[in-house]
C-alpha cells in the first residue's frame, strides 16, 4: 500500500544549475529536471517529453520554455505544456529557493508494505 | 498629555509621514501624536536622496515636512530617539536611553536596514552603506578627497550611487553578482543595455562578480573578487540588498518572518499594535518601494478613523534614477500562457517588452523609451482587456485610436535632410533623387548613392523607400529569416555581426532588432556559431546554446542515453586502442558496439553519468572525441593507398591521417566529412565527400561538395596540386571560406551552389593572396579551437550538472 506525504526536498544549491540549463534529480522512478532561466527563474517538471519521453533536462532553454532534444517539441516550463500546435503536458512541482538552496515540492511515496 | 487616546509611531519615513496627511485630512483631532526618530532630522523625501548625491539637490529642497508642520499640527516628534523596547502588557515604548512613553495605539514603522554583505574586510573604514543622509553626507566627504569608489551591487541603490558618486568625479566599478544589472527587475535584454548606458558614462561594469574580499590595513584599498581580480578602491559602497528593520518587533514578541507580519488590516499580532512600510511582511510579501507603502498607509490611516478598509497587495513598478537613463518595469514576466511582444529600435537604444496573458498585460520592461510607462502600469494594475489593440499595444499610447499602422510612414514621415545611411552619411532626399531618376532596384541605389553598401543595416529603410516611391511596382527581395525572432536572413546576420562587431548573443539581438527577448531554440545555436567563427579568440563559446550533442560532446538516443564515438585518424587503429574499447565495452556494460559508416567504432546505450569515466578510460590510451555530433570536423576516410594496395599512387592513408589532424576541432556552419582515395577508383568514396582527395601519379585532385544523405551529389574539381603541403593549405582555405560564408546548417555543396563553383574556385585555386588569408585565419581559429573536450570533462570536475543525477533530501522545514 502506498500513503503520499508532500515534503519540500533540498535539490542543490542555485548556482550549481547554470543559466538557461538543468540538474536532474532522482525521485523514486522518476527523474525530474529543475531548470534556471536567463533572469533566474526556476522551474520543477518532470524530465520526460510528453511526445515520447525524451530528456527535457538535455534541451535547449529560451525564454520560459525548453525545445525536446529528440524532435523539437517546445514545452512551457511554468505549466508543462506542449505550446504551438502540439499537445501534451508534464507534471511540473514547486519549488523556491532559500539561502542560496533550491527546495522542491514532491510527493513522497512511502512503501508501507505489511507492517 | 490630554485624554485622547495616544497614538504612537516608531520610526519616521515616508511611509508614516504619507499616513498622517491621510489621517490629518480626514480628522486632526481624534489622536495625541508621538513620533519617535532613530534619525536625528525631521521627514525627507528618501528617494531624492540620489539627486542630493548626484549634486542636483539640496537637502532643504527635500523635506517633506518640516519643524513647523509637526507643532502646527500638534504632533510630538523625539529625534535621534530610537526606540530600543516595546512593552505590550503595559502598553509603552523605551528610547535607547531610557525616556518611556504609553501608547493606546502603536504604529511600527522602522524601515528597513542595508545588508553588509560579511566578506572580510567589511568592517575597514571606507566601506560605506547607503540608506540615509548621514550616508550621502559622508560619501560627498569622501568624494573630496578620494578618486575611486567600488560599488558592490549592480541593483536600482547600487546603479543610483555609482552614478551619483561618478557625477562627483570619482571613477566608479560596480560589481555585480548576476550575469546583468538590476536582474530583479530587468530581463537580460534590458540589463545589457543598462551596462553599457553604464559604462557610456564612464562607469565601468563588472558582471558574474563575487567578492571575496575587502582588503586594506586601516583604510580599504580594494576589493578582490574570487576570479582572482583586484580592483583598487578608496571608498566601497555595498548595495547589495535591505533588510526590513524587524529587531524591536521581534524583541517585543510580535509574529516576524522575513518582515513583521501583517493582516489586511496591517494590523501585527498583537491587536494594538500595527505595522506599516519596508519592515512590513504581507502575504509573503515585502515591499521596497514607496507606491505600495502610500497604498497601506492610506489603509491604515482609514482603520486608524474606525473604518475598515483592507489593503490587498500592490503591483509594483520601478524607473531608475539615473540621468540620460530611461528604464521601466512593472509586473511579472513569468507564468503560464504568457505570450510576449518585444520590439527594439537598435538606432534609439530602445527596448520594449510586454507580456501578455490571455487579454490582459501582466508584465512591460521599457529600455530607452520610457514614455508610455504610466500608460501600460495603468493597464497592467486595471487589468485592462487589450484584445482591441493587441496588434499596436507596444507602439505606445500615441498609436492607439488612429488608423493602423503604415510600415512606410515612419520613412514617409522623415525630414529629406535625415540621414538613412549612417555609414556612408546618405540622407533621404539622395536616395529618393537616385529612385526617381531610375534606379529601381536595391543593387542600383547601392551603387548611385552608397546607400546600404556598408553595414547594410539600412537595407531595410532603403527597401521602404522604393516601396514608398515606386508602390506596388517594387518587389522586396524575399529573404528567408534566420528564425521567428528576425526577419533577417542568415546572410544579413553574419554581416552585421562583422560590420558592427558585434561581439555577444545579446548585443546581436539588440543591434539586429531580434522581436523575442532570449531567442529561440532555432537562433540561438545559430547565433552562437557566427560568433565563435569570427571572434574565435574574444568570444567565450555559450553551451547553453548549444544543442545537447555538442553541449555534452555525446550524441544522444531515442531512449536518452548516448553513443561515444572516438577518433580513429584516418580509420586506422591498433591493438592498444582497440583492448581499450573492449575493456571499457565490458566494465560500463556498453549494449551495442558497430562499425560506423566512418571508418571508425561506435559505443552506443551509454548512460549519460557514465561519459566522463569512459572518456577518462579512453583518453588514457590516446583517444579523443571523434566530434560525431559536431557541426564540425567529421571524419577523414582513407583507403590503405600506396603503403599497401597495388594501385595505390600516394600515401593516401597518412595524408588522410595529416588532414584530419589539422582541422579536428574546428566548428563549421554544418558538418563536415573528408576522404581520400589513393588512386581514381577512389575506395574511400571521396567523390561524394564535403571535401575530396583523389591521389594521381602527378600528385592530387581535389575535388569539393559533394554529398551522399539526404541528397546524392557528385562532387565538384576543386583544381590539382602537387604536394601533401599544398593539399593541406588548399583544404584549410577551403574551409575557412565555407566556415565564414556558410549559412547555419548550409552543408557544402549547398554554399557552394549559392556562390557559385567558379567563385569559390578562383578564390582558392587562383586568388593566391586570398587564400593565404583564409589559411591564417583557419590557423589562428584552431589555435583556440583545438583542445578535446572529452579530456577537458573526464575529471569530473567540469560541466558537472550535464553527468550527474541528484538525490533530494527531504527537509522538515524550509527556511
Ligand atoms: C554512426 C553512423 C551510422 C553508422 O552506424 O555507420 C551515423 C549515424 C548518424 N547519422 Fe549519419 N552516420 C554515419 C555516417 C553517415 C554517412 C556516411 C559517411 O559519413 O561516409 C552519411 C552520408 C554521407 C554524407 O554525410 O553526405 C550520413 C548521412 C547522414 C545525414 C544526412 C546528411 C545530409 O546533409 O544529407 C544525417 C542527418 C543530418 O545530419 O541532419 C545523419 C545523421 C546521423 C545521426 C547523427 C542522427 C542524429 O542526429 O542522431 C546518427 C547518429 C547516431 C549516433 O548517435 O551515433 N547522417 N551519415 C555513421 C557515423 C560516421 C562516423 O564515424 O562519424
Ligand atoms: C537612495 C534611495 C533611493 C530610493 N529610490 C526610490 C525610488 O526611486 N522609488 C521608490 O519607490 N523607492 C525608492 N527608495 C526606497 C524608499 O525610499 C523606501 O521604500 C521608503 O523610504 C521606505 O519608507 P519607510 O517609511 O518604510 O521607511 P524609511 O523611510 O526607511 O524610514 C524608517 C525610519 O525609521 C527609523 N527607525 C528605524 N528603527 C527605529 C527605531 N527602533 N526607533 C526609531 N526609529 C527607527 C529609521 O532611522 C528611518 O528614519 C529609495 C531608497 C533609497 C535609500
Ligand atoms: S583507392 Fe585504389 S589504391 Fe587505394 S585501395 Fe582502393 S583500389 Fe587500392
Ligand atoms: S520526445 Fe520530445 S519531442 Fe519527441
Amino acid at each position: 500500500m502506498n500513503t503520499s506525504n508532500i515534503h519540500w526536498y533540498d535539490a542543490c544549491a542555485v548556482d550549481d544549475i547554470p543559466k538557461r540549463g538543468a540538474v536532474r534529480l532522482a525521485h523514486g522512478s522518476k527523474t525530474i529536471a529543475i531548470f534556471r532561466s536567463s533572469d533566474n527563474k526556476l522551474f520543477a517538471i518532470d524530465d520526460a517529453c510528453p511526445h515520447k519521453g525524451g530528456p527535457l533536462s538535455d534541451g535547449i532553454v529560451h525564454g520560459d520554455c525548453v525545445t525536446c532534444p529528440l524532435h523539437n517539441w517546445r514545452i512551457n516550463l511554468e505549466s508543462g505544456r506542449a505550446e504551438g500546435s502540439d499537445d501534451g503536458c508534464v507534471s511540473t512541482y514547486p519549488v523556491r529557493t532559500s539561502q542560496q538552496r533550491v527546495y522542491v515540492e514532491l510527493t513522497e511515496v512511502r512503501d508501507i508494505g505489511f507492517a | 498629555m490630554t485624554d485622547k487616546p495616544q497614538l504612537v509611531i516608531v520610526g519616521n519615513g515616508m511611509a508614516p509621514g504619507r499616513m498622517l496627511e491621510y489621517l490629518l485630512e480626514q480628522d486632526s483631532k481624534i489622536y495625541d501624536i508621538t513620533i519617535f526618530n532613530a534619525e536625528p532630522r525631521v521627514n525627507y523625501n528618501r528617494l531624492m536622496l540620489s539627486s542630493v548625491l548626484a549634486g542636483e539637490k539640496s537637502y532643504e529642497s527635500i523635506v517633506t515636512h518640516d519643524g513647523a508642520w509637526y507643532s502646527d499640527h500638534g504632533i510630538q516628534l523625539y529625534k535621534n530617539a530610537r526606540i530600543d523596547n516595546i512593552d505590550t502588557v503595559e502598553k509603552t515604548v523605551t528610547t535607547e536611553n531610557g525616556f518611556q512613553r504609553r501608547y493606546d495605539k502603536l504604529i511600527i514603522a522602522t524601515g528597513s536596514a542595508p545588508i553588509k554583505i560579511p566578506v572580510p574586510g567589511h568592517d575597514l573604514p571606507g566601506v560605506l552603506v547607503y540608506r540615509d543622509l548621514d550616508d550621502v553626507e559622508t560619501m560627498l566627504k569622501a568624494s573630496k578627497v578620494a578618486k575611486r569608489a567600488v560599488v558592490i551591487g549592480g541593483g536600482l541603490l547600487g546603479l543610483e550611487a555609482a552614478a551619483g558618486l561618478n557625477e562627483q568625479g570619482m571613477d566608479v566599478t560596480v560589481i555585480h553578482l548576476e550575469s546583468h544589472l538590476m536582474n530583479r527587475q530587468l530581463d537580460k535584454p534590458a540589463g545589457y543595455l543598462l551596462a553599457e548606458s553604464m559604462q557610456n558614462k564612464g562607469i565601468e561594469v563588472l558582471l558574474d562578480a563575487c567578492t571575496e574580499s575587502i582588503t586594506g590595513d586601516s583604510v580599504v584599498s580594494g576589493v578582490c573578487l574570487k576570479d582572482g581580480r583586484f580592483i583598487p578602491a578608496d571608498i566601497v559602497v555595498m548595495a547589495a540588498g535591505i533588510r526590513p528593520a524587524v529587531s524591536v518587533a521581534e524583541k517585543a514578541g510580535l509574529a516576524v518572518n522575513h518582515g513583521i507580519l501583517v493582516d489586511d488590516h496591517l494590523q501585527t499580532s498583537n491587536d494594538d499594535i500595527y505595522a506599516l512600510g519596508e519592515c512590513v511582511e504581507h502575504r509573503g510579501q515585502c515591499y521596497g518601494l514607496v507606491a505600495p507603502l502610500y497604498e497601506m498607509a492610506k489603509v491604515l490611516a482609514d482603520n486608524l478613523l474606525g473604518g475598515d478598509s483592507s489593503y490587498h497587495g500592490s503591483t509594483v513598478s520601478t524607473k531608475l534614477k539615473v540621468s540620460g537613463i530611461d528604464v521601466f518595469s512593472a509586473g511579472e514576466f513569468l507564468g503560464e500562457n504568457h505570450e510576449e511582444i518585444v520590439v527594439r529600435d537598435a538606432a534609439m537604444g530602445v527596448y520594449r517588452r510586454l507580456i501578455l496573458s490571455g487579454e490582459h498585460l501582466v508584465g512591460a520592461v521599457l529600455y530607452g523609451d520610457t514614455s508610455d510607462s504610466a500608460w501600460y502600469l495603468n493597464m497592467l494594475k486595471q487589468k485592462s482587456d487589450i484584445s482591441q489593440m493587441r496588434s499596436t499595444l507596444v507602439f505606445g499610447q500615441s498609436y492607439q485610436g488612429g488608423p493602423d499602422v503604415d510600415p512606410t510612414a515612419a520613412v514617409a514621415a522623415l525630414a529629406d535632410s535625415a540621414e538613412i545611411c549612417g555609414c556612408n552619411g546618405v540622407c533621404k532626399s539622395v536616395v529618393v533623387n537616385a529612385i526617381e531618376a531610375g534606379n529601381h532596384n536595391l543593387d542600383s541605389v547601392r551603387s548611385t548613392t552608397k546607400a546600404s553598401a556598408s553595414c547594410g543595416s539600412c537595407t531595410g529603410l532603403v527597401e521602404q523607400l522604393l516601396t514608398l516611391s515606386l508602390g506596388e511596382q517594387y518587389q522586396r527581395a524575399a529573404v528567408t529569416p534566420v528564425c521567428g525572432c528576425t526577419s533577417l536572413g542568415h546572410a544579413d546576420v553574419r554581416r552585421l555581426i562583422q560590420a558592427k562587431s558585434l561581439k555577444s548573443i545579446d548585443a546581436v539581438m539588440q543591434a539586429l532588432e531580434w522581436s523575442s527577448s532570449c531567442g529561440c531554440a532555432k537562433c540561438r545555436p545559430a547565433l552562437n556559431y557566427y560568433l565563435v567563427c569570427e571572434w574565435p579568440e574574444e568570444y567565450a563559446d555559450d553551451y547553453q546554446s548549444r544543442f545537447i550533442n555538442e553541449r555534452v560532446h555525446a550524441n544522444i538516443q531515442n531512449d536518452g542515453s548516448f553513443s561515444v564515438v572516438p577518433r580513429m585518424w584516418g580509420g586506422v587503429t591498433n591493438s592498444k586502442e582497440l583492448r581499450a574499447i573492449a575493456d571499457v565495452v565490458d566494465k560500463y556494460e556498453i549494449p551495442m558496439v558497430k562499425v560506423t559508416g566512418g571508418q571508425r567504432i561506435d559505443m552506443l546505450g551509454i548512460k549519460k553519468d557514465n561519459l566522463p569515466a569512459i572518456w577518462k578510460d579512453l583518453g588514457e590510451v590516446g583517444f579523443v572525441s571523434g566530434h560525431a555530433y559536431a557541426k564540425g570536423l567529421r571524419t577523414v576516410k582513407t583507403c590503405v593507398g600506396k603503403q599497401w594496395c597495388r594501385f595505390g599512387t600516394q600515401d593516401s592513408t597518412a595524408l588522410g591521417v595529416r588532414l584530419e589532424k589539422f582541422l579536428w576541432g574546428s566548428w563549421t556552419p554544418a558538418k563536415v566529412k573528408l576522404a581520400v582515395s589513393g588512386c581514381p577508383r577512389n575506395c574511400a568514396e571521396a567523390t561524394c565527400k564535403d571535401i575530396g582527395v583523389i591521389c594521381v601519379e602527378s600528385g592530387f585532385d581535389l575535388h569539393f561538395a559533394g554529398a551522399a544523405g539526404l541528397d546524392i551529389k557528385g562532387t565538384e574539381i576543386l583544381g590539382h596540386v602537387d604536394s601533401e603541403n599544398a593539399v593541406e593549405e588548399h583544404v584549410a582555405a577551403l574551409l575557412q571560406m565555407y566556415r565564414e560564408q556558410g549559412h547555419y546548417l548550409e552543408r557544402i555543396y549547398k554554399w557552394a551552389n549559392r556562390v557559385g563553383i567558379d567563385e569559390i574556385r578562383q578564390q582558392i585555386m587562383t586568388n593566391h593572396a586570398t587564400r593565404l588569408a583564409y589559411l591564417a585565419r583557419f590557423q589562428a581559429s584552431q589555435k583556440v579551437a583545438q583542445h578535446d573536450p572529452w579530456a577537458e570533462r573526464a575529471d569530473g570536475n567540469h560541466h558537472t550538472h550535464e553527468f550527474s543525477v541528484r538525490m533530494p533530501i527531504p527537509q522538515e522545514v524550509v527556511a
